[in-house]
């Protein structure tokens, strides 16, 4: 069965959208070639999770908001991502779509590295947006979630680090949601050979919970030798429904890409995160921490796609689940034929703290060469009881000892990324929502 | 100040609907050590993770008061802020929580948000009492008691009770599993302790624990309460004699629960 989707914009409101951001033709074009597309294609399926009914479609599409030139200006939620005025290096933030802030240091302008919201991408580096954007990492027609991205794209950032370039201090981007706001938010990173760098995302609601939907793409381009390391904390609002898919294209010799990902919506989230390692001897290691609460529904699925010869790809996920909180963790390491020497290994635990919460791990390997290593890990269980006598037995209340195990249980992850902010800012919510 | 006291009267607890104590009693008091020895499979363990709280031991009749308060009507947590401790045989193994955040969390769970313990005063006494221990340092840092030894183990109870300070303190087969160098150490860390403000119960097979820790009294369990009570003399004659003049003296023929 088909389930056609109508998205809330047609033809004209695009062309104009996309005519008021002064886009160059080619991008309108695809725009409107996507659109129709989107109205075609089918849901994406993630495995063990019926997104059919999710609001994908049910979003208000003017974007509002000024650009600001002043910290001050900011709200109290993104000034605390951000941390001290006088520490802000290299940031962009956005609210709904738009920049509201942008800093990037000179000497990295000087190196030629591009760090700049889409729009301005879009009017100054058109050639190689449209070198990357949407072509390999994931492409227009995969499903009608990746075709409206394709089509209503209103949001994000572009960065490029030329060759031999590494960026020290981290490229930080907080994108703000508001009202019923659709957000289609794309960010493109493309690291050129022997670069390197960090970059952070936060994705926060501001103001009352509307409901809305939040689609979001980011594509990673390595090349020979590359270092990215991509720390993410999305923290939507529960009437937000979001379709996030991030992706890295390690094509290049020993490239390596590290995904620190901390998936705290507190709506229902399909969350799609894969990497493909082309490049020989390339390395890819994702971590991602989770909590689920309320009612919400999530899908995890964590792909590592293994083409090169003596490539190395990691998966280490945890996730907490508590009331009703329902969650799929799927971890897929996928061996290509003639990727030899490949090593692939995944790990994903759950923690379950109310009955009426419901996890599931569902460790794969898919493996079509022989002369591989692969192994995989799950559980999914409860607090220990014992655990909890022994805690409680020198005095912590329940609540406490609790808070000492889950605060334990994410550790392993927590503690093992490679971005200090990104850890420092998951302490905080995951503190937050676990209590 | 009045003495702390834990006092139990005809305790019966059963595990999985099997009856383990069968009416023990006993009264401590602060300033007393007191040894519960008897052989394998009388009900010592259980008498000590039944007074804690141990979620699979359930008390089916008798009671016990501690300070004056029924114990048995106090919650896990409860029974620890009020000063009961128990140093456990298989202590469980808590990953991702290191062994100075859970026993600072420990030291703070019965203070006010005014007056809780500064990381340099916790430092300092940690640092104090590891050194009596002879506990590396490292240690403070390892998840708690993950990847830790038998004897790990077993000095980190002791680490823990030094730090709480508790007012009565369980101890079950602390030596156990302990090299006689690693025993010495043990026994010193709880002769720190003694004082009118501290009662202790020993819970032990064996009498080498009770030659660096002297006893004011020895009790012998066996059938799930006690069957004979008398001062360190009696330890030291079941060291040279064992259990089985007792047994002769009271007709028992084994002294296992639920063989009689």
């Amino acid at each position: 069965m088909t389930t056609e989707l109508t998205f809330p914009v047609n033809e004209q409101q695009l062309q104009s959208f996309s005519k008021d951001r002064q886009e160059p033709e080619w991008f309108t074009n695809a725009r409107l070639d996507a659109l129709t597309k989107a109205g075609k294609l089918e849901l994406p399926k993630p495995d063990k999770t019926k997104i059919t009914k999710w609001n994908f479609t049910s979003f208000s599409y003017d974007a509002q908001g000024e650009a600001t030139s002043s910290y001050k200006e900011l709200s109290d939620a993104v000034r605390t991502l951000v941390g001290e005025e006088e520490k802000v290096e290299n940031l962009i933030t956005q609210k709904n779509g738009r920049s509201t802030y942008e800093a990037v240091q000179a000497e990295l302008r000087e190196q030629g590295v591009i760090f700049t919201d889409m729009e301005t991408a879009l009017k100054e580096h058109g050639d190689l947006v449209q070198k990357y954007f949407m072509k390999d990492a994931v492409s227009v027609d995969e499903n009608s979630l990746t075709a409206a991205h394709a089509a209503l794209v209103n949001g994000g950032v572009f960065i490029y680090v030329p060759e031999g370039v590494e960026v020290k201090s981290p490229l930080q981007a907080i994108f703000a949601h508001e009202g019923s706001f659709g957000l289609f938010n794309h960010v493109l990173i493309v690291a050129e050979a022997n670069s390197s760098l960090t970059y952070i995302e936060n994705y926060l609601s501001e103001g009352s919970g509307e409901e809305a939907a939040a689609n979001i793409v980011a594509e990673v381009y390595l090349e020979d030798g590359a270092k990215v390391r991509f720390g993410a904390v999305d923290n939507l609002a529960g009437a937000v429904t979001t379709y996030v898919n991030r992706r890295g294209q390690v094509n290049g010799r020993d490239a390596e890409l590290y995904w620190a990902l901390g998936q705290m919506n507190d709506g229902n989230t399909v969350s799609e995160n894969t990497t493909y390692l082309h490049g020989q001897g390339s390395y890819g290691d994702t971590k991602t921490v989770s909590i689920g609460r309320g009612k919400q529904i999530q899908n995890f699925t964590t792909n590592v796609i293994h083409f090169g010869k003596d490539t190395d790809g990691q998966i280490l996920k945890h996730g907490v689940m508590k009331e009703a909180a329902t969650s799929i963790f799927n971890g897929i390491s996928k061996i290509e034929k003639g990727a030899t020497k490949a090593n692939g290994e995944q790990t994903e635990r759950v923690l379950m703290l109310s009955e009426k919460a419901r996890g599931d791990a569902n460790p794969i390997l898919l493996i079509d060469e022989d002369d591989v290593t692969a192994g995989h890990a799950a559980s999914v269980g409860k607090i220990d009881p014992l655990q909890m006598f022994y805690l409680m037995s020198r005095g912590l209340s329940q609540t406490e000892a609790e808070r000492l195990i889950i605060h334990g249980f994410l550790e392993p992850v927590v503690g093992a990324l490679p971005i200090d902010s990104v850890k420092e800012q998951l302490y905080d919510l995951i503190e937050r929502k676990v209590y | 100040m009045t003495k702390p006291s834990l006092s139990v009267k005809d305790l019966h607890v059963s595990i999985e609907e099997k009856e383990i104590l069968k009416g023990f009693g006993i009264d401590v008091k602060g300033g007393e050590i007191h040894a519960i020895m008897g052989p394998n499979g009388t009900g010592k363990s259980t008498l000590a993770s039944a007074l804690m709280g141990h979620p699979n031991y359930e008390v089916t009749s008798g009671e016990a008061t501690f300070n004056g308060e029924d114990l048995f009507e106090m919650e896990v947590d409860e029974r620890a802020r009020a000063g009961l401790f128990l140093a456990m045989q298989y202590p469980s193994e808590v990953s991702g929580v290191t062994n100075a955040d859970f026993i600072r969390s420990a030291m703070n769970a019965d203070r006010s948000e005014d007056d809780q313990v500064s990381l340099m005063q916790f430092i300092r006494k940690i640092d104090d009492k590891m050194g009596m221990l002879e506990i590396d340092q490292s240690f403070q840092h390892r998840y708690l008691n993950e990847g830790f030894s038998g004897g790990e183990k077993k000095r980190n109870e002791i680490l823990q009770l030094l730090m709480l300070e508790p007012k009565i303190a369980i101890l079950d087969e602390i030596d156990s599993g302990l090299d006689i160098d690693a025993l010495k150490v043990v026994a010193k860390g709880i002769n720190e302790l003694r004082s009118d403000d501290f009662g202790c119960m020993i819970i032990t097979h064996y009498q080498r624990l009770l030659n660096y820790i002297q006893p004011d009294y020895v009790h012998v369990m066996m059938q799930g309460r006690i069957v004979k009570s008398g001062g360190p003399e009696l330890a030291q004659k079941l060291e040279e004699q064992g259990y089985d003049w007792i047994k002769e003296e009271l007709g028992i023929e084994d002294e296992r629960v639920g063989q009689e």
